[in-house]
């Protein structure tokens, strides 16, 4: 057993895991933080994607040594004090749910490039999504999600 | 180049004009502008919970004590299983329960009872369950499968269901005539492989084609494909004291999960309660039983443990079901000015080893089975023949858009023949007024327009100006149209019920067992809910989680019937609130229930709406001013029944299948690059006869969603097998699913209005519609662009490439 120690959405964790352990089992299985979803566990379909100091992965090749001091962020951190981010409130409005269970990694992939690329082109966002597999929307529907989000943030900055 | 992309274009809706007269609408005559929620573009109720994360899925469930399973599956597609020696995996510790079908004597299925939970005797494909494991974490679990040693002695197998149609065949089961099924409505033939023989017979075929002017033959063929829901299966079953059981499961089918269970195991229903969560996509591949009754034989196994059963993504391909293959040859024979006198189709369903829900897609893709034209000679022999292959389930569409790949193909191959345009053709022959389908059912107004659905599709992409001609010389575009149609396959019993109770504050609770996986019916309930009962949209909800013990009884969910079947019970739910509100309100208003108005959530004496009591102070009873009290808690119920469908003739396949059609159309324009064989869609136009559109936000999202599987099923999905059976594909890896970056570069949807007779609001089902066709669309436009035939799903970029070479180097 390994004892490490990082960040989940701000709060401070140090937990015990085998050598063996993945992220995505950590987070799911551990901490109950179950909104990170697994759809291949084998790093394929993107529906457990998580930021790692910032940056997408999909949780379930990353193992959970490899993240002792390091700071991540789940679906669960996106909302703030039981408020919607602009991006969620964004796939709401732009009727980019159906089942549900790509969203929260599609959230964060998004999240993911929004941080680096408030203004992304339509190429930057499918390319930034073009591992999160949905079966349900068509993906139309998340591409304007992400879009409005860029969208309502640059209206709210000027 | 991709940074040349436009931006997707929608449209949304454009309504034509007819569609705004509802008097077919149950007796009503309520304007559109009248409605403040049907019709309107509400988000869904659901969203918050999903991009929260909150939503909790059956994957995210733990149960207190729970244990988990894993499974060891067959490597052969044929072979007797001569001894399992499970010792080694009996002695790693945190190991509950070892099953193997030994002592599971237990039948399963839905219209054929075929399936069993754990092998027997024999696996019948590669990837069947063979043996279960529970324990104390899924890492132990499937530990203790590498250790158990199952010996096979291979037998023979039978992978091409044509073969095994053969006498002499190699018989997947051999017990055939032992199963029990749906009598009167599938015909399995022991001592074959097959497992259902549909008849269609109309008119006089084998004249009628003679007589024609023109003819063709031609054969195609469909994969097998996968659903590929995001949540893979999964199901917890604790077996409680008392002969009880409580379940929950990503399911589309809460209430036919527990009534299989309680056939298969002898429970009364009351003791099966089934939960089922949020479920993570399902498509059809959730309908009927799953691995419910896994995990309770392993619960019981484990002494009542709680036991966790989900699938991994390769047992989501290789060990549950899938779509069925399918191999048509259709005859088709018309005059020379174009009219079909004479249709014939053989269809040859790869059931895989077991056809429990398969039989009903081999029935209703039967009746379909011409196309929706009108066709005085009809002759359909549909199939579904067992092989040693992973097996077939609904999916989107239930058969509908593999025969039509075959139909709409070669309904442009006659059109080529005649040197008529494909539209002007299809035009010629669709179904009208006065016409009959190949059923005998005749064809009315409120089935809604085809021909309207293809002439707005067509107009979409500019059909009559053929395609320019790109700058790069190696690139080509062409243009293509296919037709669609779809009834619910459903039996003609199918009933659903619903529940409003009004909560204090006047605000209602509806309590329903359909199940919204993703279509977005839940809102479209409460829109109508709010419309009927004149409440704010915000005070009407449903229940998300279905409950076997709360929520009334609905068949399943499938066919696209929910919106129509659900939003009929709806309504009538809210009128039997409505009447115990106005009962009670007149009461206290010193009036008759008739002279009382409900609006605004408040019910008053007609023409003077200032004596207006509001629902909060009715909705558990009325209390005079002295303390005096009437009525109580009010809580509505309301039904719906499918009514006037007959079973198909044996013979001729005559009879009423089908509560309501829906048609529709698509019109795409490719672009194919000749030196590599990848295509562009360029634009893909949708229309569709929705009756009434009752949330143009979620209709669209289930359309844009439809045709994006739809081109999965066009372009690259299809199941490979080698020699042996062995499926060789169980990964996204080699099983490509449409991604962000293979949309179509414009796509647009239209919905027609023409209202469905007895629909809510006029609305019919739409939701597996939209997937329909949109390889037969492609493989039209492709001939446009190459002149080539491709009659073999996916029409992969390899296959594109081939067959253009193999075109360039006949002509050389």
């Amino acid at each position: 057993m390994h004892t490490i120690s990082f960040r989940v959405n701000g709060e401070l964790q140090t937990v015990s895991v085998p050598a063996t352990a993945t992220v995505l089992e950590l987070l799911r299985e551990r901490l109950h933080l179950t909104g990170t979803k697994e759809g291949c566990g084998i790093g394929e379909c993107g529906a457990c994607t998580i930021l790692l100091d910032g940056a997408p992965v999909t949780a379930c090749l990353v193992l959970a040594v490899e993240i002792d001091g390091a700071s991540i962020e789940t679906i669960e951190g996106e909302t703030e004090d039981g408020q919607l981010s602009g991006l969620q409130q964004a796939f709401i409005d732009a009727g980019a749910i159906q089942c549900g269970f790509c969203t929260p990694g599609m959230i964060m992939s998004a999240r993911g490039l929004l941080r680096k690329n408030p203004d992304p082109s339509d190429e930057e966002i499918r390319e930034a999504i073009a591992g999160n597999l949905c079966r349900c929307t068509g993906y139309e529907s998340i591409l304007s999600a992400v879009r409005l989000a860029s969208e309502r943030r640059k209206g709210d900055s000027s | 180049m991709p940074s040349q992309r436009p931006k997707a274009v929608r449209r949304g809706l454009r309504v034509n004009a007819e569609g705004f007269a509802l008097e077919a609408n149950r007796g009503r005559s309520c304007e559109v502008s009248d409605l403040k929620y049907v019709g309107k573009g509400v988000s869904r109720s659901d969203g918050v919970d999903k991009v929260s994360g909150v939503a909790r899925y059956t994957h995210d469930l733990i149960v207190p004590g729970m244990l988990h399973a894993a499974v060891v599956t067959s490597p052969h597609a044929s072979a007797r299983i001569v001894r399992i020696k499970t010792d080694a995996a009996a002695a790693v510790p945190g190991v509950r329960a070892i099953l193997t079908g030994d002592g599971l004597c237990y039948r399963l299925g839905l219209y054929m009872q075929d399936k069993c939970i754990l092998a027997r005797e024999v696996v019948r494909y590669q990837g069947e369950a063979v043996v279960a494991v529970a324990a104390d974490t899924v890492d132990v679990a499937r530990a203790a499968c590498r250790l158990i040693d199952v010996e096979y002695e291979t037998i023979d197998a039978t992978l091409d269901p044509r073969d095994a149609m053969q006498s002499g065949a190699h018989l997947v089961h051999p017990d055939l005539g032992l199963y029990e099924h749906m009598q009167g409505v599938f015909f399995p033939k022991p001592g074959t492989n097959i497992a259902h023989h549909q008849k269609i017979r109309k008119g006089a075929f084998d004249a009628a084609f003679r007589a024609a002017d023109v003819a063709l033959t031609a054969s195609f063929y469909n994969p097998p494909v996968q659903h590929v829901p995001l949540e893979t299966h999964a199901a917890i079953a604790q077996v409680l004291p008392g002969d009880r059981v409580e379940i929950w499961t990503s399911s589309q089918s809460p209430y036919t999960v527990r009534h299989l269970m309680s056939a298969a195991f002898g429970l009364p229903h009351a003791n099966i309660r089934v939960h089922v969560p949020y479920v993570g996509g399902g498509f059809g591949g959730k309908a009927g039983l799953g691995l419910e009754p896994l995990a309770y034989v392993l619960s019981r196994a484990a002494g009542g443990r709680p036991v966790k059963v989900v699938a991994t993504r390769e047992e989501e391909f290789n060990t549950l079901a899938s779509r069925q293959g399918l191999h048509s040859t259709i005859e088709i024979g018309c005059t020379s000015g174009g009219k079909i006198e004479a249709l014939k189709s053989t269809y040859i369903w790869d059931a895989g080893a077991y056809a429990d829900y398969g039989v009903n897609i081999g029935r209703a893709a039967a009746y379909s089975g011409a196309g929706p034209y009108e066709i005085a000679n009809c002759w359909i022999d549909s199939f579904v023949v067992y092989t040693n292959k992973v097996f077939g389930t609904a999916y989107r569409g239930f058969g509908h858009l593999e025969v039509l790949w075959g139909v709409e193909r070669a309904m442009d191959m006659v059109a080529r023949k005649l040197e008529m345009d494909p539209a002007a053709f299809r035009r010629l022959n669709l179904l009208k007024e006065g016409d009959t389908t190949i059923t005998g059912e005749p064809f009315t107004s409120g089935h809604g327009s085809p021909i309207g659905c293809l002439d707005a599709a067509a107009q979409a992409i500019d059909w009559e100006t053929p395609s320019e001609k790109p700058a790069e010389p190696h690139k080509i575009r062409g243009k293509g149209i296919a037709m669609l149609h779809k009834a619910p396959a459903m039996p003609t019993y199918t009933s659903c019920a619903v529940v409003i109770k009004l909560d204090e504050d006047g605000a209602a609770d509806i309590l329903v067992s359909g199940v919204d996986y993703g279509q977005g019916t839940y809102t479209v309930l409460r829109q109508i809910a709010a419309e009927e009962l004149k409440i704010p949209i915000e005070h009407a909800h449903v229940t998300w989680e279905c409950d076997t013990a709360f929520s009334p009884y609905d068949w399943q969910t499938v066919a696209s019937r929910f919106a129509y079947m659900g939003g009929n019970a709806v309504i009538e739910a809210a009128a039997d609130c409505l009447r115990q509100i106005r009962e009670v309100a007149a009461q206290a208003l010193e009036a008759s229930p008739e002279e009382i108005v409900c609006e605004d959530a408040a019910a008053f004496v007609r023409g003077k709406p200032e004596t207006g009591i509001p629902y909060r102070e009715l909705a558990l009873g009325y209390t005079f001013p002295n303390g005096n009290s009437i009525g109580g808690p009010v809580i509505g119920h309301g039904r719906f029944i499918a009514t006037g469908l007959t079973h198909l003739d044996q013979e001729t396949g005559q009879g009423l299948p089908a509560q309501y059609w829906t048609y529709g159309a698509h019109a795409v324009e490719v672009e194919v690059d000749t030196e590599t064989g990848e295509i562009e869609i360029l634009k893909i136009a949708t229309a569709i006869d929705a009756g009434k559109v009752l949330n143009p936000k979620l209709v669209v999202g289930q359309v844009v969603g439809g045709v994006i599987q739809g081109l999965g099923s066009a372009l690259w999905e299809g199941f490979r097998f080698d020699e042996n059976g062995r499926f060789l594909n169980p990964s996204f890896v080699d099983y490509k699913i449409p991604t962000a970056k293979d949309l179509p570069l414009e796509m647009e949807q239209i919905f027609l209005e023409n209202p469905q007779p007895g629909g809510p609001y006029g609305a019919r089902g739409v939701a597996e519609h939209p997937m329909i066709s949109v390889p037969s669309a492609i493989g039209n436009a492709l001939f446009d662009a190459l002149g080539i035939e491709f009659t073999t799903l996916p029409l992969s970029y390899e296959t594109i490439l081939l067959k253009t070479l193999e075109a360039h180097a006949e002509k050389e």
